[in-house]
């Protein structure tokens, strides 16, 4: 029997804003089960809060709903579209914790609504430890001897019995928030302490240690007719200890006989049954004793989950979107195989090749955060590479992560005195271990002594000693001969790295390789080892016999992706890609598809024509783009959607003669170099705040004494802000300059005068070479000298007249006409003393575009690819992908107020200052929409931040001199809407004399008062502040509010550290107060706003 | 480090692949065929069904865990020869006693790594199974000779190489535990675990030469007779295929396996044939038409039952039906007798190596066997 007929509507709910240990790879998993559910002909009602997702473009869903993903909004979509079910299993921990609280709070059974593809008690008996600890006791297996624990005495009871070190995971926390390793009581009731602060039961388990043990992962799915499969086994190169996520794991499992395996296999199915997941994916994570194959069940996810993800890229089996199916009523073998068409999915996929994923960290992004890696998530993204042996797909992976650091060299002097210190350094898990494991291996480490000391798997350490004894023989060569190479490429080793061994270049190696004729072929990720033939076009590089790329005579464009997601470089990326991938297609191309982050919806092999799964090097490009051009007429390559990874590629492409669409690689370069760029400006007449460009520190202290302080001081090419700071002051200036140099010694630094107390604006456009389409005009809610990508905005701009805004269309037309742009352009403004000036210029697709799509209901991306490959804005506009007339920056009658928040991961890095700068930190965003700002504003708070803008209760509030003016009028509203103002002794002056009845607080270095007065700080700890004002002074590290800025957020406390954004909050919260709570599907907006003046 | 050994392996048709050989040196013919099963190589070159054959794995790191006492399930390797991507250079598993190169070599397998074994696998899939020879010590400069080498050696095709495979002499596996039934084993190419799994459910198994006389079996009394896996080509096992006859008249109770089930088939008059590429794997996906339900199941066969034109059909037994199929491409899996208790399956509830989704037949068979006493 297949699909119910009794389901015609379905609500899904996505994961919300990217957060470490919760990325796009629910939009991937999202996306998928929207796609099936629409299939097979049910309306979808989507809800998720996250704008740069694709499963919230309009045409995903029939109803989509930008809203908060909290019990509030959900119970206001649920009563306006009365779903018949909620799939709550593909939207992470998110979704399913939403889910729970519906069900709690009645809702569900209010509306009638059923939950598809887990029931709560499921849920409970997955994520509940007590009752998953009793699950798999009774079904025979293990699980590390533990307590639970609901407070600080039952965890202290409970560590006697189980020694240190110990392990303590909260419940119900997603990524592993809260939990640690403890290795005594210090470490104990300071992560306890937390755990049970993070845990919404307030419940923690305490846990034997099993740290270094072998860890295994199972995704299984199981069906209605209690069918069971398992899809993917991963293994763990980072034993027991270091969280998955956080892991270098492959696929699939390497070092575990047939008995061992099926031991695995056997528990998971049984875990699977008793747990009650009827109709779905599970995710079952195991440890291993490697001394005596002791087998101990950690945990289960009973969700698709990250590892599902990796899963489903790593096999080519669609986990998410055979969830979605089962759910609705299938069983496994009533599903196609997508990739052989013929076989059923209830198999489970063999694999012929070595899957390894990478973690990629963002340590730089917070000095002073702890770099060991423990059951905590703290990687902010992930790269996978595909190989025919664990090595060569290792060695991809590694570059793929674009860090050098990561990738294995052998420059360094060879000096085996090192050994004991490394081998010291790698106890510690930590980012860059296996590079130290290498490094100490090469050095004459033996196999066992790093074994020891890290406890990784000696077969893994014996791939590492391979590929440092192919260095050597590449090394020590007389001349490069084909075996030689071909032996080098198929244990993963780069042009790039074989040249360094060879003291040549990469252009040379690349040269000679050609001439020997040692390239790569392709082979296909077929979900059963070549048994059957595969239909879907999912390839991988390898240095192997047979290439399995069919020639296409097709006009062919190739997209480059992002890479993994980092900090300023993201899922906002990933969108634009997939939308080029779609726009094309449609238009007739064959749409090819590069990339290596297995989270995303561009590496779905449902997304583009053809999937190839590489790393985002010159080399890995360049073959691919060799292989498609056997056959067909490449078109060009786009690279101006995937953020700084491709755009970082155009120039050495171009030189190679591939060609480039959209905006050409000098035009890139001119918008990059600021001296070229000066005069483009000076043409367009637009001017940017004084500024020059420093390549060393006299000139650096000449230009600043001439603009003046504060400046603005960042190196050249760059995204996401990194290393860009405002100084205040010569010593400072120094300091960064000594640093600057190593960030990227090829470039300069550009010093710019900081304007104070400007207003930012934020500009996507589309130019095709004579027209320009003002896509959107963002206004920051945070002053300028804040990232764009931390700083809130608002769409349309909230104080931006039409003359203003009419001057920014200009500005943008002859910027976007003087650089050449063919394609997007983003444009940074500050509009001080009411001159616009140009802050930046980026000639790409920008973090903004999903958003700018959303909240205008135009498809910029697919727009601006569509230019690329030679329309015009005209055509497209005549065609409707464009609206006929009008643009963003002259939004319609009736259009709504979007509001972007950043959300930032400081709960992740304890000990790290809170502040927001120039340097972006947030790791994603949600977006509120409504008819007023207030409303958006407040939704967006919602969205972003647990509990959102408080509506009661107490206000902190410490204010920068420079802000005590223009905090007055907020403050007193807030005061009048009932908040109890407490205040530092300056601030409290000031506001008494304005009439707000402040009290004083003692500051943190004033200490507790005689009688127990707290201070401020304490007071937040002790849960007495709902809201904390903050401004920091300019000067210098700005450690001054250092500690409330931490308490605030490890209490989860909602802290404004600007004026405006202060003012934004008052007007949220007079709206949360005053007007009634309302939802709207994008459709609905969409539907009420006429474009063309109709 | 050991040197390098220069093999090369090559196919009737004149498809060959240079790479290195391991394990015992030499040359060796068989009929090519893949398995991809990602775990349990030591099981897959234990099992007697791989008896002249070469083996080639799709999995590209073989050997990481080794061998061990335990796993092996026979008394020796079968296979001629083994075709692996990567041979592992190190063991890494606390149960491990030896390395994989040293066990091939004791067994005299001929090895051959560093090939491109997934071009290896879609030639076979695509022009079928057929003869190799491996090569080592050659690059193939004289590959016209080895190609003629290799259309020389013995076809499967009307293949058998039961008396190769099956015990000198007849054993017996006590029950585990309370004695429940008695069955006689025809060893065709038994796998231990098979009288492994009888015996944990209070089976006592005896363990037969294939010759063995149905008279024989009677002597032993037993409540039920199992029919082995076996290599070679089921239209061979006439003895067999005798015996199944005189057990079915009986009414004794009989569970086959793989070539059992291309016994029972011919047995009860429906036809076997040779595979394209066959079903070598632990992934399969087979339906149990009576349930419903779908299984997990590792296989291991190149011939296969022809389906009757109905799944319910005549034989010289009373009705029987078509029990179970592969998924993948409705290939016949399982047999049963609606009048009387025999039943078989083409795939290894016994697994090892492979799921243990089937191994409900076993406590099917003692059911059946329960019956009858």
């Amino acid at each position: 029997m297949p699909k119910r007929d009794d389901i015609k509507s379905v609500m899904v709910i996505g994961s919300g804003p990217i957060v470490i240990g919760q990325a796009c790879e629910f939009d991937y998993s999202g996306t998928q089960a929207c796609r099936v559910l629409r299939e097979e002909g049910i309306r979808v009602i989507l809800v998720n809060s996250n704008p740069a997702t694709i499963m919230t473009d309009p045409e995903f869903a029939d109803a989509t709903y930008i809203e908060p993903i909290t019990t509030q909004y959900l119970e206001l979509v649920i009563a306006k579209e009365r779903p018949d079910a909620l799939l709550p299993t593909l939207g992470g921990q998110t979704a399913l914790n939403a889910a729970i609280a519906l069900d709690k709070a009645g809702i569900l059974k209010k509306y009638n609504v059923e939950l598809i593809g887990a029931d709560i008690d499921a849920i409970e008996r997955g994520e509940n430890r007590e009752k998953f600890r009793k699950i798999v006791q009774e079904i025979g297996a293990e699980s590390a001897r533990s307590h639970i624990c609901h407070s600080m005495q039952d965890t202290l009871a409970g560590v006697t019995e189980l020694g240190y070190p110990v392990v303590v995971r909260p419940s119900f926390t997603m990524g592993g928030a809260g939990s640690g390793i403890a290795y005594n009581e210090e470490d104990l009731v300071r992560i306890a302490g937390l755990g049970l602060e993070a845990s919404p039961t307030s419940e923690v388990l305490l846990e034997e240690s099993i740290i270094g043990w072998k860890e295994y992962e199972l995704e299984l799915m199981r069906d209605k007719n209690d069918n069971v499969v398992v899809v993917c086994s991963i293994e763990n190169v980072d034993p027991m200890g270091v969280h998955t996520g956080d892991s270098i794991t492959v696929a699939p499992a390497l070092t575990l006989t047939d008995r061992e395996f099926q031991k695995l296999r056997d528990v998971g199915i049984e875990i699977i049954r008793a747990v009650g997941v009827e109709t779905g994916g599970c995710n079952i994570q195991f440890a291993i004793n490697p001394d005596d194959g002791r087998l101990i069940v950690i945990e289960m996810n009973p969700r698709v989950s990250r590892s599902s993800a990796l899963a489903s890229k790593a096999t080519g089996f669609p986990i998410a979107k055979i969830a979605a199916r089962l759910a609705i009523g299938y069983s496994l073998d009533e599903i196609q195989n997508d990739i052989t068409a013929e076989t059923p999915a209830s198999f489970e996929p063999t694999l012929d090749y070595i899957v390894v994923k990478v973690p990629r960290f963002a340590f730089e992004k917070f000095p002073g955060a702890d770099t060991t890696l423990t059951t905590t998530m703290k990687s902010v993204g992930e790269a996978m590479a595909i190989g025919r042996n664990f090595p060569e797909a290792l060695q991809k992976a590694l570059r793929s992560t674009e860090q050098k650091s990561a990738i294995f060299g052998w420059d360094k002097p060879r000096d085996a005195g090192e050994i004991p210190h490394l081998i010291e350094d790698m106890k510690r898990p930590h980012d860059g271990r296996l590079s130290l494991a290498q490094r100490a291996l090469w050095l004459g480490a033996t196999n066992a002594q790093i074994h020891e000391a890290t406890n990784i798997d000696p077969w893994f350490l014996d791939q590492i000693e391979r590929i440092n004894e192919m260095a050597d023989r590449i090394h020590e060569s007389h001349e490069v001969t084909a075996p030689l190479l071909f032996e080098a490429k198929s244990l993963g080793f780069s042009d790039v790295q074989i040249a360094d061994l060879r003291g040549a270049g990469e252009a040379e190696i690349r040269e000679i390789r050609k001439q020997l004729g040692v390239f790569p072929v392709f082979k296909t990720v077929d979900t059963c080892a070549a048994e059957f033939a595969a239909r879907t076009p999912y390839h991988y590089s390898s240095y192997d016999s047979e290439t399995e790329v069919v020639p296409s005579e097709r006009r062919k464009i190739i997209i480059l992706g992002s890479g993994p997601n980092r900090i300023g470089q993201g899922i906002e990326f990933d969108y634009s890609c997939v939308h080029a991938a779609m726009t094309l297609s449609e238009a007739g191309y064959e749409t090819i598809m590069i990339n290596c982050n297995p989270e995303t919806v561009s590496t779905d092999y449902d997304t583009s024509d053809r999937l190839y799964f590489e790393p985002l090097t010159f080399e890995d490009v360049m073959a691919v783009i060799d292989a498609e051009g056997a056959a067909g007429e490449l078109v060009g390559v786009i690279v101006q959607l995937g953020g700084q990874t491709p755009l970082g590629l155009a120039q050495s492409l171009a030189d190679a003669g591939v060609p480039i669409i959209g905006t050409q690689p000098a035009a890139i370069h001119l918008a990059e170099d600021r001296e070229m760029f000066s005069q483009v400006l000076a043409e367009a007449k637009v001017p940017a705040p004084a500024h020059g460009t420093a390549r060393s520190f006299e000139q650096a202290r000449e230009i600043a004494n001439r603009i003046g302080y504060p400046v603005l001081v960042r190196p050249s090419y760059v995204l996401g802000g990194r290393g860009m700071e405002i100084v205040y002051e010569e010593e400072r200036l120094k300091e960064y300059l000594e640093a600057a140099t190593q960030i990227n010694p090829e470039h300069p630094v550009l010093v710019d005068r900081f304007l104070d107390d400007a207003v930012e604006i934020d500009v996507d456009a589309l130019f095709d070479g004579t027209d320009l389409y003002l896509a959107g005009v963002m206004e920051h809610i945070e002053e300028a000298g804040i990232h764009s990508g931390d700083s809130a905005c608002a769409l349309p701009p909230i104080t931006l007249g039409r003359e203003e805004i009419d001057r920014i269309r200009k500005s943008t037309h002859a910027i976007a006409a003087g650089v050449g742009v063919r394609g997007l352009i983003n444009i940074q403004f500050a509009l001080a003393s009411d001159v616009l000036y140009i802050l930046e210029a980026n000639p790409r697709a920008s973090r903004t575009v999903p958003f700018v799509s959303k909240a205008t209901g135009v498809p910029i991306a697919k727009a601006a690819a569509r230019i690329m490959a030679g329309e015009s804005i005209a055509s497209l506009r005549a065609i409707g992908l464009l609206p006929r007339s009008g643009d963003g920056g002259q939004l319609p009658q009736g259009s709504p107020v979007s509001v972007k928040e950043a959300v930032l991961p400081f709960g992740r890095f304890h000990g790290v200052d809170t502040v927001l700068g120039p340097e972006m930190k947030s790791t994603g965003e949600v977006m509120g929409i409504d008819a007023t700002f207030g409303v958006a504003f407040a939704k967006s708070q919602v969205a972003a931040f647990s509990g959102g803008l408080p509506t009661r209760g107490t206000a902190f509030v410490s204010l920068a001199n420079r802000d005590k003016r223009a905090a007055i009028f907020p403050i007193k509203r807030l005061s009048d809407l009932g908040f109890d103002i407490v205040a530092t002794a300056g601030t409290a002056d000031i506001l008494q004399r304005n009439g707000i009845p402040a009290r004083v607080i003692r500051k943190q270095f004033e200490g507790t008062g005689a009688e127990g007065e707290p201070t401020s700080v304490d007071a937040i700890n002790n849960g007495e502040i709902d809201l904390i004002i903050n401004t920091p002074y300019g000067v210098g590290p700005r450690k001054d509010g250092y500690e409330i800025r931490t308490a605030a957020v490890l209490r989860g406390v909602p802290c404004i550290t600007t004026v405006q954004g202060l003012a934004a909050a008052v007007q949220g919260i007079d709206s949360l107060l005053h007007d009634q709570a309302a939802v709207k599907s994008i459709q609905e907006h969409a539907r009420d706003v006429h474009w063309d003046g109709v | 480090m050991k040197s390098v050994i220069p093999s090369i392996l090559v196919l009737e048709d004149g498809y060959s692949l240079v790479g290195k050989g391991f394990g015992a040196s030499g040359t060796a013919f068989g009929e090519a065929v893949f398995s991809t099963g990602m775990t349990g190589y030591q099981e897959t070159l234990t099992d007697p069904s791989y008896c002249g054959q070469i083996v080639v794995m799709t999995a590209p790191h073989i050997g990481n865990t080794g061998v061990n006492g335990e796993d092996g399930e026979s008394r020796r390797m079968w296979p001629s020869g083994f075709v692996v991507r990567e041979l592992s250079r190190v063991v890494s598993n606390w149960r491990a006693s030896g390395t994989l190169a040293d066990e091939l070599d004791i067994n005299g397998i001929v090895g051959i790594e560093g090939v491109d074994t997934r071009a290896l696998t879609r030639h076979l899939r695509d022009r079928g199974a057929m003869r190799m020879g491996i090569f080592s010590h050659s690059t193939g400069q004289n590959l016209g000779e080895l190609i003629a080498a290799v259309n020389d050696s013995p076809m499967m095709l009307g293949a058998s190489f039961t008396e190769e495979v099956t015990t000198s002499k007849n054993y017996v596996i006590a029950a585990k535990g309370k004695k429940r039934a008695t069955c006689v084993a025809l060893d065709l190419g038994i796998k231990t675990m098979t009288p492994q799994r009888m015996s944990e459910r209070g089976i006592e198994v005896h363990v037969v030469n294939a010759n063995t006389t149905w008279e024989e079996i009677q002597k032993l009394n037993p409540d039920g007779v199992f029919l082995s896996n076996g290599p070679g080509d089921p239209a061979t096992a006439v003895g067999a295929i005798g015996i199944v006859q005189q057990a079915l008249k009986a009414k004794m109770p009989l569970f086959g396996i793989c070539f059992g089930n291309q016994i029972l088939g011919r047995a009860l008059g429906l036809q076997t044939y040779k595979m394209q590429y066959g079903h070598r794997g632990i992934n399969q996906p087979v339906k149990d038409l009576t349930t419903g339900k779908v299984e997990i199941t590792a296989h291991n066969h190149g011939f296969a039952v022809r389906a009757p034109e109905s799944l319910e059909f005549d034989t010289a037994f009373g009705r029987a039906r078509i029990s179970h199929i592969c998924l993948n491409d409705n290939v016949v899996e399982g047999i049963e007798l609606l009048d009387q208790n025999a039943f078989s399956v083409q795939y290894h509830p016994e697994a090892a190596a492979g799921p243990h989704d089937s191994d409900y037949l076993f406590d099917r068979f003692l059911e059946k066997m329960g019956s009858h006493a």
